[in-house]
């Protein structure tokens, strides 16, 4: 048999999130890059066919008039918009329609669905679920997709996902951390409680990822997709970064597939047991 | 001719009276599919720009899409 025989297609199905079908389960975001030329290229290597965008402020005195949409290109890309920046419901609200407004003005497909962070405060970034949970009611009432940032608390997982949001997004540590999973089991509860009698019901980890290995652990996990930006954005070599966590999402989704073995306290030989020679001593 | 006096994203600007949301953003020179306009607090959508005339004391915000995760 052949390499090429024997190699199993990576996307064995598409990572589906309410009406968008994306090929890559990594979604990326674009802050943070040195330049607006590092970013597109990282975005090209890390395989996503998502990413992120915040909405500001124009800057009315920029005499170079730089934007970020004349880097990214508008047709490869579905954009995601997020509320980041908001810590109240209202705001998060006035900010999905702001982004909405933009994105249909660039007729990108990206103009149904928002991210929603609702921040508790700015030292841990962490979300206020109670902010959260209503913003995400009045959201999904004015028509939007709702992908909601949360922590990794199963409770509040699954009263999001009933609030109507089309994916849940628990954080594997706090954003930028570069911490990793912090609590694997809380995920896994997530995704159980997520999931149960829905198994398509798609979990993304948002933020927190460090470097491969955390993006892998997050997709072995079962997690369907994992979401990052300073992890590729911050690395020494933003780029090698990228093709790094393409691969991982690729090895930890794989593995997940075929099943790891369980763990066991005791060692089991992996040469037979049998038709050892004769020991020179008796053991 | 009159003038009244908006806040554009937090900045006072005089304008002239009955400046619409289109006129304002040519005055800007910004390209109007790449933002967002909220007149106090509601958004104008981008079809509605060239019939929103601007009252005194309008408080606006002008938004884009910035690099973000």
């Amino acid at each position: 048999m052949s390499l090429d025989q024997v190699s199993v297609p990576v996307a064995e199905k598409p990572l589906r999130l309410g009406k968008h079908v994306l090929s890559s389960r990594l979604i990326v975001g674009t802050g943070k890059y040195a330049n607006y030329g590092l970013m597109a290229e990282s975005l090209a290597a890390s395989g996503t066919d998502c990413i992120t965008v915040a909405i500001r402020r124009e800057r009315l005195i920029d005499a170079q008039g730089r934007n970020l949409l004349d880097h990214v290109d508008t047709g490869r890309y579905v954009l995601l918009p997020n509320t980041a920046g908001c810590f109240t419901a209202d705001d998060a609200v006035r900010v999905a329609r702001l982004g909405r407004e933009i994105l249909l003005g660039l007729e990108n497909p990206g103009s149904d669905w928002v991210k929603l962070e609702v921040l508790g405060d700015t030292k841990t970034l962490l979300p206020d679920p109670v902010a959260t949970l209503a913003a995400t009611e009045r959201l999904v009432a004015d028509g939007f997709q709702v992908l909601c940032y949360t922590t990794d608390d199963p409770i509040t997982a699954r009263r999001l996902k009933q609030a109507g949001a089309t994916s849940v997004m628990p954080a594997g540590s706090p954003i930028g951390s570069g911490q990793g999973i912090l609590n694997p089991n809380n995920i896994r509860i997530c995704l159980e409680y997520l999931k149960e009698g829905d198994p398509e019901y798609p979990v993304i980890v948002d933020a927190g990822v460090g470097t491969a290995s955390d993006v892998t652990i997050a997709m072995e996990l079962g997690v369907d997709g994992v979401l990052l930006n300073t992890g590729i954005a911050h690395a020494a070599d933003p780029l090698m970064m990228a093709r790094a966590m393409k691969a991982a999402i690729e090895a930890g989704r794989l593995a997940y597939l075929a099943g790891r073995i369980p763990k066991k306290l005791y060692a089991t030989a992996s040469s037979p047991d049998e038709g050892t020679i004769a020991p020179a001593k008796p053991r | 001719m009159t003038h009244v006096t908006i806040l554009v994203n937090g900045e006072p600007r005089q304008v002239a009276a009955d400046t619409t949301v289109a006129a304002l953003l040519g005055e800007l020179r910004l390209d109007p599919r790449h933002v967002a306009v909220e007149v106090n607090l509601e958004l104008v959508p981008r079809g509605a720009h060239g019939r929103r005339a601007l009252a005194d004391g309008d408080r606006l915000e002008v938004v884009t899409l910035v690099g973000g995760g």
